[in-house]
């Protein structure tokens, strides 16, 4: 749930980004933060084993600007991809405001795609959300390597509700603020309804 | 949807920071945090600008969302009260009315009783003025929450924030 402080008139929003592991999650945080001006960001903190797997989470909080004399905040989240490590990404879930899916685009992660979406599916609704009812927006990440599925095809497999979708390559940054303007545009749509 | 919406007031904002600063007082302590469960910072008093406030609330929030998940396992409903030494600084996190978590950064000024004891009190008082603020921000909602800041938010304003 985003927090609305009139006291120092601030809005703070939380966007987890989700999706199966090594699908770029944390590079697409990280290619934000490093081309996001020093005022607007905070420290970039990673949670990850010494193989650089994102053990917990990484966290990024972005100030961008005023909106009708509020400051707006953005808390980017991300979760552990790997599968046993479900019982983290529920508590990451907690009080979010807007997801991004991050889908690996390679033939051989299809099957783990479509498990991590059913599995963000459901730990949404133990925590009481549906995720037809969120902010929400798919990346298809990865579109520079060889091997990888049609734009159609994942398309058909991961947003067959047809919500904003974004083809990216985090490693050089293509689409990720794409993504991000998407989602955080649905969330503050979505606070504009007054829930 | 999970939780109602967090919403913060003047008029609370400035009570919840006269417990605390009391609190910092009488606790010997160097900073307070009040940090909402989902991990957004809601008031510090103390030396505050000698710490990253924004990490600092997003990791206790994490630890405690972890904490909490270690409780349900066991069946424990959460664990209300973490302590963490340090060779100098010590951390006691405490959560609040059930939604709000307070951190108290303390050195060898003060000790882990002297701080328990303080932040017992001041929970109770905390607890009240959270309790208030939810009803008062029910209430706002059902009247229509006028003034909410966002309601006449336009697609170029949502534009401009990203260029």
């Amino acid at each position: 749930m985003s927090f609305i402080n009139y006291a120092s008139r601030e809005i703070n929003c939380k966007i987890v980004y989700y999706g199966p592991g090594l699908c770029g999650k944390t590079t697409n945080l990280q290619y934000v933060y490093q081309k996001t001006a020093p005022e607007a960001k905070g420290k970039m903190i990673s949670l990850a084993t010494e193989t650089e797997r994102t053990l917990f989470f990484d966290f990024l909080p972005l100030a961008l600007g005023e909106v009708r004399g509020f400051k707006t905040r953005f808390h980017l989240y991300t979760v552990p991809g790997q599968v046993f490590y479900d019982a983290s990404r529920k508590l990451i879930l907690k009080g979010v405001d807007g997801v991004v899916f991050v889908a690996d685009s390679q033939e051989e992660r299809m099957d783990a795609n479509m498990e991590s979406l059913e599995n963000l599916r459901l730990n949404l609704q133990e925590q009481g959300y549906d995720l037809d009812k969120l902010p929400y927006v798919v990346q298809y990440n990865k579109r520079d390597l060889p091997n990888i599925v049609s734009l159609e095809e994942l398309r058909r497999e991961l947003n067959p509700t047809g919500v904003p979708e974004f083809e990216a390559c985090a490693t050089t940054g293509e689409g990720v603020f794409e993504t991000l303007k998407a989602v955080a545009k649905l969330i503050l749509m979505d606070l504009k309804k007054g829930k | 949807m999970a939780n109602p919406q967090m919403v913060m007031f003047e008029e609370e904002f400035s009570q919840i920071n006269v417990v605390i600063e009391r609190l910092l007082r009488e606790a010997n302590a160097k900073v307070i945090f009040l940090v909402d469960k989902n991990g957004q910072l809601i008031s510090g008093v103390g030396e505050t600008e000698k710490f990253d406030t924004t990490s600092l609330a997003s990791l206790t929030a994490g630890n405690i969302a972890a904490t909490g998940g270690l409780a349900k396992l066991i069946g424990e409903k959460e664990f209300s009260i973490l302590f963490h030494e340090g060779e100098k600084d010590n951390l006691h996190i405490s959560i609040v009315g059930g939604r709000v978590i307070l951190v108290v950064l303390f050195d060898s000024r003060s000790s882990l009783g002297l701080v328990r004891l303080r932040v017992k009190k001041a929970s109770e008082e905390l607890s009240a003025i959270f309790e208030r603020l939810l009803h008062k921000a029910e209430e706002k909602e059902k009247s229509g929450g006028g003034d909410f800041p966002f309601a006449e938010i336009t697609d170029d304003d949502i534009d401009n924030l990203f260029n």
